[in-house]
């Protein structure tokens, strides 16, 4: 029986996390991953099943681990910058925007407003475009596909305006220390202005297909239960929070980039479940559009980086006139700009909750050590409690409706 | 040549041409769906293999019967076999008894067209056959020694018991309005009156859906639900084992629109069938094409159920609501004296 002793070693790490049921054979244990469709990224889930009814779900994370924490200790701030991308890819500015603001505020450094608006923008704009791959994938793991293509074709309006500001659709690192890598491009205001014509229609024709579709409700109320004690025990933040009743926002509670100046509701929904957890990132969909709306009515001229040379380049145009620019440009690009020592710990509101820098700088051009504190890291442990009690069919709802993407959790 | 010669002869010929109708249905339903679905989707879809793509089935099937056949070690290898084949005959054979027009002549001969039109327990024919198809989804699901497999395969199970009963029950009132179990009565009995779907609409509704569970179509797809359970009963298959429950699958949409048509929308009457007899066929093919683009349109909108759900909605709502048909079917024949 050589099946039968593999399983038996891949069982023995795990052993003492499933019932004795499982063990005689009593129950099925049933390995959900990390190749699987529904997971979402490599994730390993050991399910415990009676029927098909989920008795113990047992995440097993690590499958997609990159060093990235680590690695960012190997290199200059700027250089570490291009890595942050690559920690939760859906939120790429986000992520940008959490690390410079945490340099920011440990080497001082003033951000002209009009950096600030257009990073407002942008991070709003990432924010709606991760929304619309949790939907997109939360209706598609429920089978609903047509709405997923829907919603990655509305993703494509904001990956094309993020291309054009950075050239990059995706891994952006257009946020830098001090402002941005360069200014926005002139098509920009239109392109957001079009955009934000065009996007409420579509959130409507989402909620036409999905909201008011009982199949839909039928999925997903009443499925992964999480209530407000039990969301501010488990270290649920986001959406995944709010959709239990739990009203906290990082833009409110703690303001940064001028959020304090932008009129906007954070939504709450007290169901708890998956319909909660979806009702309220539709609605944040909305909210941003309104943010996104206010902000680039008050986009000011000016500067879009500051004119600290000691960490921002000098533009181009200077470097074949002023001697101190050629020198500050060649001390930024070849040993970087180095940070003040000390520790800052900043944390931004990504979509999928709080996204947090532990920043310690020894006074180099090197991160000393920095910790990032992710969202989809402390909502995969969510699983073993709410998915237990219900069918494999609701735990892809679940997995959905917690928002998680593997790149966030291992780093 | 004596009559009986001729007469099998004449059977195995249309045997053998319904067959490849329904091959090369099969093939067509999956280029007409991933076209379809791709237009809906606001994608293109297949158009390289050939002119707009239509070469594309016959470049799927030359794939799979290239590709690997494999066998995993612990599988009951006889069950492991015999499944896919246990899915795929009885969704050819179902078309036996669907009539694909009145007689024409052929050959000094008045063919009928279609097998057996006049078989007279076509219905009950239809329903032991369409039935057996579900073995071959549980023992593909039993023999693949998979977890995966085996939940599918469990699923499927749970999902006959509850949508039989209720397609099983909509294939009274439209015998009840033509007084018999032939295809072909039911086909006259609907040219005399109207097409049934006009006199019995909910038991076409419930029927439509049943019949979306008996091909395990969205939003009934739990057995092979591929976001919860990878593949469901076919995970382990590959190669031509694969395509032979892909076959069956789309063989049965082609099949059981054909018997949807048929007892709802008329079958292959239309106008000026009578004089025109191989009219009848095309007739059936539009129908079977307009049923087809109905299953394509729901899967492209509707979530899935799930399996606990079907179950109840089959034995809740499905159920009585046929119950309720047969009812009104005998008031209205009464009331009306049909």
């Amino acid at each position: 029986m050589a099946m039968l002793d593999r399983m038996d070693v891949t069982l023995d790490e795990l052993k003492h996390l499933v019932s004795d049921q499982a063990l005689e054979g009593d129950t099925l244990l049933l390995n959900m991953g990390p190749q699987h469709p529904s997971t979402h990224g490599v994730l390993r889930l050991l399910l415990e099943l009676d029927g098909e009814i989920i008795i113990n779900c047992i995440p097993d994370i690590g499958f997609l681990h990159t060093g990235i924490e680590k690695n960012m200790e190997a290199k200059t701030y700027i250089k570490a910058e291009v890595m942050t991308d690559r920690l939760d890819y859906l939120n790429t500015m986000g992520n940008n925007l959490a690390y410079c603001l945490a340099i920011e505020r440990l080497a001082e450094l003033d951000v002209p407003e009009r950096a600030q608006v257009v990073r407002v923008i942008f991070a709003e704009l990432q924010r709606i475009a991760s929304h619309l791959v949790w939907l997109g994938t939360q209706a598609l793991d429920l089978a609903a596909m047509s709405v997923f293509l829907y919603c990655f074709r509305e993703r494509e309006y904001i990956l094309d305006i993020m291309e054009a500001a950075s050239g990059q659709r995706m891994m952006t690192t257009y946020f830098r220390p001090g402002g941005l890598w360069r200014d926005v491009p002139v098509e920009f205001e239109r392109a957001v202005r079009s955009f934000l014509k065009y996007m409420p229609g579509r959130i409507q024709q989402y909620e036409d297909l999905l909201t008011k579709n009982p199949i839909f409700l039928d999925r997903v109320r009443g499925i992964g239960v999480m209530t407000k004690e039990q969301a501010l025990a488990w270290g649920a933040t986001g959406a995944t929070a709010r959709g239990s009743g739990v009203t906290y926002d990082i833009r409110k509670a703690m303001p940064y980039s001028g959020y304090e100046q932008y009129d906007f509701d954070v939504p709450t929904h007290t169901a708890g479940d998956v319909f909660g957890r979806y009702m309220v990132r539709m609605e944040e969909m909305r909210q941003s559009l309104r943010i996104i709306e206010q902000a680039i009515n008050r986009l000011p001229m000016g500067p879009f980086r500051s004119n600290d040379r000691k960490f921002v380049p000098p533009p181009r145009s200077e470097l074949g006139r002023s001697m101190e620019a050629v020198i500050h440009h060649f001390k930024l690009w070849t040993e970087g700009f180095n940070v003040p020592k000390g520790s800052v710990y900043q944390v931004v509101e990504s979509p999928r909750g709080e996204l947090g820098v532990m920043l310690e700088s020894d006074g180099g051009p090197k991160p000393y050590r920095i910790k990032w504190r992710t969202p989809s890291f402390s909502h995969i442990q969510l699983l073993s409690w709410i998915a237990n009690g219900h069918y494999v069919a609701d735990l892809v709802a679940i997995i959905g409706s917690v928002d998680i993407v593997l790149g966030d959790t291992d780093r | 040549m004596s009559e009986t010669t001729g007469m099998i002869l004449e059977w195995s010929i249309k045997a053998a041409v319904v067959t490849v109708i329904c091959l090369i249905g099969f093939a067509y339903t999956t280029y007409y769906e991933r076209r379809f679905l791709a237009r809906i989707q606001v994608r293109i879809g297949p158009n390289r293999a050939g002119p707009w793509g239509l070469l594309q089935p016959v470049a799927d099937g030359v794939k799979l019967i290239f590709k690997e056949e494999l066998i995993p070690q612990k599988a009951y290898k006889f069950a492991f076999m015999l499944a896919p084949i246990l899915t795929m005959m009885p969704a050819i054979i179902v078309m036996g008894v669907v009539p694909w027009g009145t007689e024409v002549q052929m050959f000094g001969r008045t063919v009928e067209l279609g097998i057996s039109n006049d078989l007279n327990v076509g219905i009950l024919y239809i329903l032991s056959v369409t039935s057996i198809a579900v073995y071959g989804i549980v023992l593909a699901g039993w023999s693949s020694n998979n977890k995966y497999a085996m939940l599918g395969g469990l699923r499927s199970t749970a999902q006959m018991i509850s949508y039989e009963l209720a397609l099983g029950l909509s294939f009274l009132p439209p015998i009840m309005l033509a007084g018999s179990m032939s295809l072909a009565d039911i086909v006259r009995g609907q040219q005399d009156l109207a097409w049934y779907f006009i006199p019995l609409l909910p038991t076409a509704i419930v029927f439509f859906i049943a019949v979306l569970a008996e091909v395990n179509r969205s939003p009934f797809d739990m057995p092979e639900a591929e976001q919860e359970l990878v593949a469901g009963y076919h995970t382990e298959y590959s190669g031509m084992k694969f395509a032979l429950f892909f076959m069956g699958e789309y063989v049965k949409m082609f099949s059981m629109s054909a018997v949807f048509s048929t007892l709802f929308l008329g079958g292959f009457a239309g106008p000026w069938v009578d004089q025109l007899p191989w009219l009848g066929p095309i007739y059936l093919l539009l129908k079977i094409i307009f049923c087809l683009g109905l299953m394509i349109w729901i899967r492209a909108t509707l979530p899935r159920f799930r399996y606990d759900r079907l179950m109840g909605f089959g034995w809740k709502v499905l159920l009585p609501f046929a119950l309720i048909n047969i009812v009104l079917t005998a008031l209205i024949i009464t009331l009306f004296g049909l």
